[in-house]
Order: C-alpha cells, then structure tokens, then sequence
C-alpha cells in the first residue's frame, strides 16, 4: 500500500496510527508542561508593573491562543468532511469542540482571576472578553447541534455549517483589542514586532503554548478513536479489536 | 532563582489566590477530560465487542443506525 495523502483517512489506518502517537503527545505534554511551568515559576523575574500576578500569563494566553486555533481547525476539518463527504474529517471536527470549549472556559477562567487584581474586577463587557465569551457559546452551540441531531452525518452536515458560519468570530476576537478601545490590553506578541517581554518570559510562553498543543492532539486522537468505534462498531477490524469479539 | 522561601513561592507576592486559582483549575481540567475521553473509547471498545452480533456488517454510518452510543 503506497502512502498517500489519503492513506490515513481511512479509519482503521487513522486508529492505528493515532494508538502510536497517542502516548508519544502525551510524554512531550508532560516534558514540555514541566519545562514551561519551571521557567514560568522558577527562572522568569517578577514583573516591574504587575509583581507576580502576572504569571497567570503562561496559562492564560496559551489557553486562549488554543481557543482560536482550535476553532478555525475544527471548522476546517468540518468543512472538508461536508464538502468531500470525509467520514474522519467529520470525526476529527466532533472530537476537537469539547477541547476547545475547555480551553476557552479557560481562557476566560483564568481572564477573570487576573482581571480582579490588576483592573479591579472580574468581568467587563468589553469587546476582547465578550467576544471570547461568544466563542465558548459557538463551542457549546456547536456540540448541542451536533448531538441532538440523531442522523450522524446530518448532524455532522449542520454542525460543519455552524462551526463555519461562527469562523467569522475568530478574527473579532483577535482584532477587538485594535478595532475599539478595550480593557484589554493589546498583543504581547505578534508576528511582525519584537516582543514586548523579558527573553524567559517569552520561553516560558511558547513553552506552554507547546505543552498544550501536544495536549490537544493527545485528547483529540483519543476522543477521534472513541468515535471511530462508536461510529464504526459494526466493522469487522472493529469487532477484532473489541474485548470478546470474533478473531 | 526569584523566590527567597517556599512561603514566598505559594503567596506570590499577595495574590496567591489569583495565580494558584488559575493553575489549579487548569490542572483540575486537563486532568478531567483525558480521563473522560480515554473512558469513552473504552466504553466505545467493549460495546464493540458485547453487540457486535447483530449490527449492520458494513461500515455502521448508515442513515437508520442508531447512535452507538445510546
């Protein structure tokens, strides 16, 4: 079998692979967390501005970053699954929106506990937070749909136009801190300036960025092998597989 | 090194609260729905391998299947 483009996008090829990547996601998660949180904790200085309560930073912007991200793959695979029919493409979008929905709770969970201390409250209706507000309702919304639908690929259909259609959120998240005046504060880090932090700092950032990317595959391959065989339990590789089937 | 004692390192200048209230959570989190996830693909295997008699042979994603999961 000569590999191609294609060749995991069979499912059983796809649930054989992903049992090996699995467990590699999760050792580099946890060298990766150990390295960030060190570095973040141990080795960064104390902030001239803020004093220590910043370190909430090196979960909170990764977190959110996650959020984003995770939103525009998972509207991407949904939308391959539905334009090419893509049975695992469609599995791929279902298993990513909890993950996401966990990372933006984050993101606004640990917001809130660093907005008390530095604006002096938990929440505002400002544009940047309101509009990450939004996105965990598109995750929720998202997930809802999807599973009050019994029709498998009807439900995988609506959701890829949903998880589309809310793309259009990504972009006012990022940009809120630009486009109005905000609470907020702009970006630490951008692609076309320097950054504006201490080197360590910055390490300890892009650390835990890693941490919980290698995090993300890890959950979103096994949550996508749970799916594979619920939605495939029929299959004969399946029933192999399976405790107690037939060999 | 920035910590001059343990007890400075868990009240992070005052807002221990703050900082260890957001990693705990995360911590609680990302500890929760790995868990959530592998049990689900466990569940999905031995019902693979309890009902597996009577389903359809072919891929199991047609139209009337029912929710594997229900």
């Amino acid at each position: 079998m000569p590999l191609t483009l294609y060749t995991f996008s069979s499912p059983p090829r796809f649930y054989a692979l992903t049992g090996v990547l699995v467990p590699v996601c999760w050792a580099l998660c946890v060298a990766l967390t150990a390295a960030g949180l060190w570095m973040g904790l141990f080795v960064a200085p104390t902030d001239a501005t803020q004093g220590e309560v910043y370190r909430i930073i090196f979960i909170h912007v990764p977190a959110a970053w996650m959020s984003m991200l995770l939103y525009l793959v998972m509207a991407f695979w949904a939308g391959i699954g539905w334009a090419f029919n893509a049975r695992l493409a469609s599995m791929v979008a279902r298993a990513i929106a909890p993950t996401g929905a966990m990372f933006t709770f984050l993101a606004l969970w640990t917001g809130a506990l660093w907005g008390r201390p530095t604006w002096g409250t938990y929440w505002v209706w400002d544009a940047r937070l309101t509009s990450e507000l939004i996105l965990l309702f598109l995750y929720l919304g998202y997930i809802a749909l999807t599973e009050a639908i019994d029709d498998v690929r009807r439900a995988d259909q609506a959701g890829a136009l949903l998880a589309i259609v809310g793309s259009v959120n990504i972009p006012i998240i990022y940009f809120s801190v630009k486009w109005w005046n905000t609470l907020h504060q702009g970006a630490t880090v951008s692609l076309t300036a320097a950054p504006k932090m201490a080197d360590t700092m910055l390490t300890a950032m892009l650390l835990m960025t890693f941490a919980c990317w290698a995090y993300a595959f890890a959950v979103v391959f096994t949550r996508t092998r749970a799916l594979i065989l619920e939605r495939e339990c029929g299959a004969a590789w399946v029933r192999e597989l399976a405790p107690g089937g037939a060999r | 090194m920035t910590w001059e004692s343990p007890a400075a390192f868990f009240a992070m200048g005052g807002d221990g609260f703050f900082v260890w209230g957001s990693y705990a959570v995360c911590l609680l989190c990302m500890l929760v729905e790995p868990w959530l996830a592998a049990r689900r693909r466990r569940r999905a295997l031995t019902e693979a391998g309890q009902d597996s008699g009577n389903r359809h042979p072919a891929n199991g994603i047609e139209d009337d299947e029912e929710d594997p999961r229900t």
